[in-house]
């Protein structure tokens, strides 16, 4: 009997190896083709939508969309084996080595404004706002292992454990939110509820009276009967800001709004399918990202967007600058004079 | 077809069979090849005493510490959980089966208990987040989102039937003579089925509990759906956890660069797991062998 099973398990093996083998060729037909995009979970649900808006236009083309995180997409981007790479933060100078190095360039879109939003439990009726240092504070890896009580972080909060969600490390969401809090990117504790997926970290705070948790604005927006966001201040005798829809277009929620990207490998461009739906993509993305939970971008400035992708202008806005953005993507695309 | 090409031929398959089943040996071998490889070049940087008895795991962060000890405590207690759940329940159900039901009964709820097992591990994941965790909130109002308790009840009832099936075959090998005899005592079928099917058909039972208790340690799914995601040293079961395979998911999905310390992490993590989960099976193997009527 034993010896009947082996070479059974052998065939299932090969037969299992099969549809993949099929997968690969059919990859090389220019219809049936796959558009992968990989990158940032706070990005996907503006990129789902797109697809499935694509899709219904392009009835031949498939969109995979996967989330490993600002991180993983890029990487995955810069070793070639991805044609959009979703992207909540400018790609850093080491990746942008790495795909020089592996002869990837890629175009650089900046295509919403998201808002970090803090965000705690309905039934937290203490925190009425958190300044940007009392986040600092919180977050900073000095206090691991310290910083437990609510009442520490503010003697007139209750003395009771803080449970902390926030992105996971491989999070552009996670590059951004500590690199503007406590100011060097990375510097972060590490003793809370860390996840690439905002969904985890939005169930987390939505079923824990005593969470606090950071996420993209389009998670809040989704689920704001389960959470209520915490208006930050971002210095001292400045106001304390709601994140909403136009605090994150005019700027005045400082210092957590952002530009939200897609990378592009210039290579896949050549494809018709991929050039279309990144056409596709930047052309409606002002109308979808306001039901997704985005801010779209200004008109001036998606067309300057567009107009580098007509260009194929290829690099980084950002110049591999890590960390927070001093200036306004207006005046990086050269649609505002400073 | 003459003698000599059906000769060539049963010689081939015979070849055949042999490179399959040293196929499977040899990836076997690789496996813990490479998990030995990478724990090695781990442990070269990171001191085994410090990874044994650390009592903060955050190998990903700032302030990195590599004290495995947190999460070994999350994957512990969440098996526990679950072999509360199991065991009692488990054997009580197969006692049920060997001594009481009628073959009617047994011919259809043994294969129902085992309908258990087949459900996807995914779809128990999200079973215990979104019905019994919201349900056992009614009870305990401090329950977090994430927490171990839901996903060690649901485990438990994942492996019930391991448990069950396992431990009903224990007592179904149990000389019916033994049984006869306690009969013939004056004993109730309640005291034949503890005083002499239980204790003969003991070390059946605990091979099937320890092959249970290694299941519910590699059980990943469940886990990392419902558990939550933090490295806490902690016997709480109504806070969010991390278990070693949850890590190992959390690492593999995310963004650590291969060949860094961080990335090792997961093969030293995954070496501690295979050598619990390998010496449970190896334990398990060698009481079934005591097993009566199990003597191969």
């Amino acid at each position: 009997m034993r010896a009947c099973l082996l070479p059974m398990a052998c065939g299932l093996a090969l037969l299992s190896a099969l549809p993949l083998a099929g997968a690969c060729a059919r990859a090389a037909g220019p219809l049936r083709a796959v558009i992968s995009v990989d990158g940032s979970s706070t990005v996907y649900p503006l990129t789902e939508a797109m697809a499935e808006q694509f899709q219904r236009v392009a009835p031949g083309a498939r969109v995979t969309i996967g989330i490993a995180g600002t991180g993983g997409g890029l990487r995955r981007l810069c070793r070639g084996g991805l044609d959009l790479a979703a992207a909540s933060r400018p790609i850093t100078g080491g990746e942008a080595d790495a795909c020089a190095s592996a002869d990837v360039s890629f175009i650089e879109l900046p295509i919403a404004l998201d808002g970090i939003t803090v965000a705690v439990h309905p039934s937290n009726h203490w925190v009425r706002h958190l300044t940007v240092d009392d986040l600092r504070r919180l977050w900073r890896h000095q206090a691991e292992g310290r910083m437990m009580r609510w009442s520490q972080l503010r003697a007139e909060y209750p003395d009771r454990e803080i449970h902390l969600f926030g992105a996971g490390v491989g999070s552009g969401t996670f590059d951004y939110f500590t690199s503007v809090v406590t100011g060097a990117p990375r510097d972060s504790r590490g003793d809370y509820t860390s996840s690439e997926d905002d969904n985890t970290l939005v169930q987390g705070v939505a079923g824990d009276p005593y969470a606090l948790g950071y996420f993209g604005f389009a998670y809040y927006e989704a689920h704001q009967e389960h959470l209520r966001a915490v208006p930050i201040q971002a210095g001292d005798g400045t106001p304390a800001v709601l994140p909403t829809r136009e605090t994150i277009r005019s700027g005045a929620y400082r210092p957590l709004a952002r530009p939200v990207f897609l990378y592009v490998n210039a290579r896949s461009l050549d494809r018709d399918d991929v050039r279309h739906f990144v056409d596709y993509y930047t052309t409606h993305v002002g109308d979808l990202a306001n039901d997704v939970g985005y801010v779209p971008l200004d008109g001036r400035v998606l067309a300057a967007v567009r107009g580098r992708l007509a260009a194929r202008r290829t690099g980084s806005l950002y110049d591999g600058h890590d960390g927070a953005a001093t200036l306004t993507l207006a005046a990086r695309l050269g649609v505002e004079s400073r | 077809m003459t003698a000599r090409t059906r000769q060539l031929a049963e010689r081939m398959i015979e070849h055949a069979l042999w490179a399959c089943a040293g196929l499977s040996i040899l990836v076997t071998i690789g496996i813990v090849g490479v998990l030995a490889w990478e724990t090695a070049a781990f442990l070269a940087e990171v001191s085994p005493l410090a990874f044994l008895t650390g009592r903060t795991w955050t190998p990903l962060f700032y302030n990195q510490s590599f004290g495995v000890l947190p999460i070994v405590a999350g994957t512990v207690l969440v098996a526990t959980i679950a072999m509360l759940v199991a065991v009692p329940a488990g054997l009580t159900s197969a006692l049920y089966l060997s001594e009481y039901a009628s073959p009617q009964v047994r011919r259809v709820a043994k294969p129902a208990l085992e309908l258990l097992a087949g459900v996807p591990t995914v779809v128990y994941g999200y079973f215990a987040l979104l019905v019994v965790t919201p349900w056992l909130r009614t009870w305990i109002p401090g329950l977090a989102g994430f927490n171990a308790l839901a996903p060690g009840l649901v485990m438990g009832l994942m492996i019930l039937p391991l448990v069950a099936s396992l431990s009903d075959d224990a007592c179904t090998a149990v000389p019916r003579s033994l049984r006869e005899g306690a009969f013939a005592l004056g004993a109730t079928r309640l005291q034949a089925a503890r005083g002499v099917v239980l204790p003969a058909a003991m070390s059946g039972i605990s091979a099937a509990v320890v092959l249970a208790i290694s299941r519910a340690i590699g059980e990943t799914m469940i886990v990392a759906i419902a558990a939550g995601q933090q490295p806490r040293l902690t016997a709480n079961p109504l806070v969010p956890i991390e278990t070693m395979t949850t890590y190992i998911v959390q690492v593999s999905r995310g963004d650590v660069p291969t060949g860094t310390l961080e990335y090792r992490t997961i093969f030293a993590v995954g070496m501690l797991l295979f050598v619990g989960t390998f010496t449970l099976n190896v334990g398990s193997d060698w009481l079934r062998r005591r097993m009566p009527g199990g003597r191969r």
